[in-house]
């Protein structure tokens, strides 16, 4: 099984069309929306989670592409400013997925962009403007 | 035998002097005892680094030709309005001042993504600042109106001063309604969703000094990554608070006013912080040396506690 985190960009033309059904039924894939921002007559954004066999997967995120939709890795968009870090913490019990964690014993934090999902939830929490999500 | 101070500098000048961190001396009176370790063990060095709103920087900005009288009058620097009571050309700007146009809480949580304390960290960083001014004019002031770009290498003085740093203790900070609060503690989750607390623990400088029997006015400190000292007993200072057996205060209890030349400083510990929904402050770094006069001094610097 392969997965894949990315932020789909949709144009206005494809707001109506049901992507994520497809990617189920035709690709066999799992998907799982992390986030959603979706407008009529506006822009789309996606962020998911998309887990299958390789070649389904592969071929699934082709369909994306043909489509239209522009395809992104997350990580991408999803930035720890270690330099404006101060280790604070006050952003760890605010992380829902633990992607920001504090190492016991040096008490420093980390960053695991694997684990993130664009909450956002960060950007209010830390002090000193370390996180910068741009979706 | 007792130590002096004039004892520990004099080690100092000769370069014998023996310095742990206050984490170090732990483990030191752990093994040797405070006994030992008080004769072994000269100075203990103590730091925090943490969001502290009652500082703030004074700059004499030097005069302007034809000169202004901005006491009296109006001063902004980036935007952010100093305090411009003072003689002709001399301003504080306090780290929690925010642009007189910022939204504030109006849609709650307010961002406050810069104030104060950013100018100050940025005036430090050696970056350019917009200092912007209005006056009503004098005879010996005839000028009304300066618009100009100022740098922290060419203003007379800058001097950093805190009236309230470096809190002893204190209270951890939880949350107990329904739903999220915003607080100078940090976003607190509801139904106790989350405890935030503001404490360097063991590094703590007046945790390892309980009874201030070693610092008071003119000790010189670590500050803003400069050197600094300390000016006098900090706003709200209150020594009688509750203790524990080891003399840890069980709240706030002391705290310090600081002073320094905030030319030989760093932006690296005078960090522009934004609480959301709160507020602009600013994060300030202060290291306290302890010098380890005798046993009772060792003991306090090791509290029989891992904190």
């Amino acid at each position: 099984m392969a997965k894949k985190r990315l932020v789909l960009t949709f144009p206005p033309s494809l707001v109506n069309t049901p992507v994520t059904y497809h990617l189920v039924k035709d690709y066999d894939l799992v998907v799982n929306i992390l986030r959603a921002r979706v407008t009529p007559e506006e822009e789309g954004k996606l962020v998911i989670d998309l887990e299958g066999e390789k070649d389904k997967l592969e071929k699934g995120v082709k369909y994306l592409s043909e489509l239209g939709v522009h395809i992104q890795p997350l990580a991408r968009d999803v930035t720890w400013n270690e330099e404006n870090c101060t280790h604070c913490t006050a952003c760890i019990t605010i992380c829902p997925t633990e992607a920001l964690s504090v190492d016991k014993d040096t008490r420093k934090v980390s960053f695991d962009k694997e684990k993130c999902i664009a909450c956002e939830l960060c950007i209010p929490a830390c002090p000193y403007q370390a996180m910068v999500i741009l979706i | 035998m007792a130590k002096t101070i004039k004892e520990i500098n004099e080690k100092i000048r000769k370069g014998e002097v023996v310095v742990v961190t206050a984490e170090e001396m732990i483990d030191i009176v752990e093994e040797k005892g405070a006994k030992k370790a008080s004769q072994e063990v000269d100075v203990v060095t103590t730091g925090t680094f943490g969001p502290m709103c009652s500082s703030g920087m004074y700059i004499n900005v030097g005069h302007a030709k034809p000169r202004i009288k901005i006491g009296g009058g109006k001063c902004y620097l980036n935007n952010v309005p100093t305090y411009a009571g003072w003689a002709a050309v001399d301003i504080y700007l306090g780290c929690t001042a925010l642009p007189d146009d910022d939204p504030r809480n109006a849609v709650h949580p307010g961002a406050f993504k810069y104030g104060g304390g950013h100018v100050i960290q940025e005036f430090v960083a050696g970056k350019d600042i917009l200092l912007e001014a209005e006056a009503y004019g004098t005879d010996c002031y005839p000028r009304k109106k300066l618009k100009v770009w100022i740098n922290i290498k060419d203003v007379n003085e800058a001097v950093l001063f805190n009236p309230r740093n470096c809190y002893q203790n204190y209270n951890i900070a939880v949350n107990l309604s329904e739903k999220t609060i915003y607080t100078y503690m940090g976003i607190l989750k509801p139904r106790l969703g989350n405890a935030n607390y503001c404490s360097a623990g063991q590094l703590s400088p007046l945790l390892n000094d309980p009874y201030y029997e070693t610092l008071g006015i003119g000790t010189k400190i670590f500050l803003g990554g400069g050197i600094g000292y300390v000016a006098w007993q900090g706003t709200q200072h209150n020594p009688t608070a509750k203790r524990k057996e080891n003399g840890v205060p069980c709240g706030g209890a002391g705290t310090l006013a600081v002073i320094g030349d905030l030319k030989q400083m760093s932006p690296e510990w005078l960090r522009g912080t934004t609480m959301t929904g709160y507020g602009v402050t600013l994060t300030v770094g202060i290291g306290v040396p302890i010098p380890i006069l005798d046993e009772e001094i060792a003991r306090y610097t090791y509290r029989g506690e891992r904190q």
